[in-house]
């Protein structure tokens, strides 16, 4: 982990106000992906340290989500690295990243609609085994009560709010290291937004290192310890959630005119 | 009256061979969205590698229990025919994943012509029998003469399926590896995010799809003690019929599908023409789809998105 790495994040690391600890858990390098032969990232450097919440915000089609997909290798980088917890895993298969800890609740939500909450959240938990499974339906259940009212029903009858809690649960059940959130509050009322975001920070505190992709400009960097902002494709401004939320470039594209 | 039960119990015992081969059209229909028309074939390989053990165990090895001699040949044809489901997902459609939608099918066809040439030329294009190896029933009831009898065979037949259905319905609803497949085919991409292998999943459906066209294969031979490299193509079509009349998708369907393609196939043959009996099934299927296109078991398509 120490050598190979160290050297090669030198000039890069060099993150003002790192939060709770600089440890490194996801480093992004100079990734370029493709959709056939049209660009979709153009080179993108991310750092996510241990125990941080990092954010990634940024327009429709600025390449948030392709980001969070490239990181599972699908689509794979075409050109740079990405190293998580010391392993390289640019050119791993995605369900093998899977099995190193990571977790993500996707873009869509992408529950499973015709299995029923319950497996839904069994399928969250296929990677270690149902080592701890009672245990964490537990817990997830306690942090969002509305699941275990519905835990037999099948996923595709579930609102927009309780599907996309499902999505966060079922990444949950895998105890994550990681946990790659993305626009978890797409389409949800203000009121159920509020509650993601508490859950959020929560998850947080109980030490788990959040990736977060969101439109949500405002709640997003109010939350992050460190914000990044991505334009078609590339990285155009980073710093701290204050720093950003301060920002008169962010504010003009991201927040006035907006909630704030 | 006794000529209608006997034809009964025929067209279920036709019925429950249709079924089997028509739970692996639907299941992998279910997790790729293929129907893959190789799968008559398989099942007709499936006949002569059956065909093949049951003449060596019995006549070279001279094992005298037939029980013995079917389990075992049973076992070694589910054995066998999985390997051949498994490379031919292996050589021709793992590698067209992701290409366009027609091109698995079309190189599914190809698989269909080259298995049957295959063991045209291998096993020559002449019918290959063995002796009746289970003779015997039970006299369901005598009038005017006519005795409508229940076949051991057909009893093996019924309960084989019945048993099979009821292992395969199983695995696929309470198991992590029913629930991979069931996860592959709502969303192969996500099912990846959660650490399923996608490729092995597939792999297994084609292997379970083809260990049961074994045992469909293997009763086959014992019902009819015949069979010709070119019968993997009419049983396949029904079969297909069958997943598509009883949903595809459903595994209770494919079998249900079955029954009743045998059953009208065997009724329709008793009471008015042999000569249209593949018209009578295949209306069946015309019909039931024009008033329920989802199938008898099928599940209409409304989500909430």
């Amino acid at each position: 982990m120490s050598e190979a790495n160290s050297t090669a994040q030198a000039p890069a690391q060099a993150s003002p106000q790192a939060a709770p600890a600089a440890r490194p858990l996801l480093t992004i390098r100079g990734v370029k992906t493709f959709y056939g032969n049209i660009i979709a990232l153009k080179g993108v450097d991310i750092d996510v340290n241990e125990g941080e919440i990092v954010t990634l915000i940024g327009a429709n089609g600025a390449g948030k989500s392709t980001l969070m997909m490239t990181i599972f290798g699908n689509p794979r980088a075409r050109e740079g690295t990405i190293t998580y917890a010391g392993n390289e895993i640019t050119r791993m298969a995605t369900h093998d990243i899977a099995k190193l800890n990571i977790a993500q609740s996707p873009e869509g939500r992408r529950i499973f609609p015709r299995m029923t909450v319950f497996e839904n959240l069994q399928m969250g938990a296929s990677i270690n085994a149902f080592a701890h499974f009672e245990q964490d339906l537990e817990r997830v259940c306690s942090i969002f009560p509305r699941l275990k009212e519905r835990l037999h029903q099948r996923g595709g009858t579930l609102s927009g709010g309780e599907q996309q809690m499902l999505a966060i649960a079922r990444a949950l059940m895998s105890r994550p290291k990681l946990l790659l959130l993305d626009e978890p509050s797409l389409g949800l009322a203000p009121l159920v937004v509020r509650q993601i975001f508490d859950v959020i920070r929560e998850l947080n505190r109980e030490g788990m290192t959040i990736f977060l992709v969101e439109q949500n400009a405002y709640h997003a960097l109010k939350l992050a310890h460190r914000a990044y902002v991505m334009v078609t494709g590339s990285i155009t401004l980073s710093g701290t959630g204050k720093e950003l939320l301060a920002d008169p470039q962010v504010r003009a594209a991201y927040l006035e005119g907006g909630r704030h | 009256m006794e000529v209608f039960v006997q034809q009964l119990v025929n067209g279920l015992t036709l019925g429950s061979i249709y079924g089997l081969i028509a739970i692996g059209y639907t299941m992998v229909f279910g997790i790729i969205g293929m129907v893959n028309f190789a799968h008559g074939d398989i099942f007709m390989l499936s006949a002569f590698i059956a065909l093949i053990f049951f003449i060596f165990l019995t006549s070279w090895l001279g094992i005298g229990s037939i029980a013995i001699a079917l389990l075992i040949v049973l076992v070694l044809a589910m054995i066998l025919t999985s390997l051949w489901g498994w490379a031919v997902e292996r050589i021709a459609y793992r590698p067209l994943r992701g290409s366009f939608r027609l091109a698995p099918l079309i190189s599914a066809i190809g698989v269909s012509i080259f298995l049957s040439n295959f063991v045209q030329v291998v096993q020559g294009a002449r019918n290959k029998s063995i002796p009746p190896m289970v003779n015997g029933g039970i006299t369901l009831f005598e009038d005017n003469g006519y005795a409508v009898t229940l076949a051991y065979k057909q009893i093996i037949i019924m309960a084989a399926t019945a048993v099979l259905l009821t292992i395969f319905w199983y695995v696929v609803q309470k198991t992590p590896l029913g629930r991979a497949q069931r996860a592959c085919e709502q969303d192969r991409k996500m099912a990846a995010l959660l650490g399923i292998n996608v490729d092995r999943t597939i792999s297994l459906t084609f292997v379970m799809g083809a260990a049961l066209a074994a045992v469909a294969g293997t009763m086959y031979l014992l019902y009819y003690g015949v069979v010709s490299f070119s019968d993997g193509f009419v049983p396949g079509v029904k079969a297909f019929t069958a997943a598509v009349l009883g949903g595809i998708g459903s595994l209770p369907g494919a079998v249900l599908g079955g029954l009743i393609i045998g059953l009208v196939e065997t009724l329709w043959s008793a009471y008015f023409s042999i000569e249209y009996k593949d018209v009578a099934a295949f209306s069946i299927l015309a019909i039931v789809l024009i008033f329920m296109p989802s199938g008898i078991l099928g599940r209409p398509e409304v989500e909430k998105v």
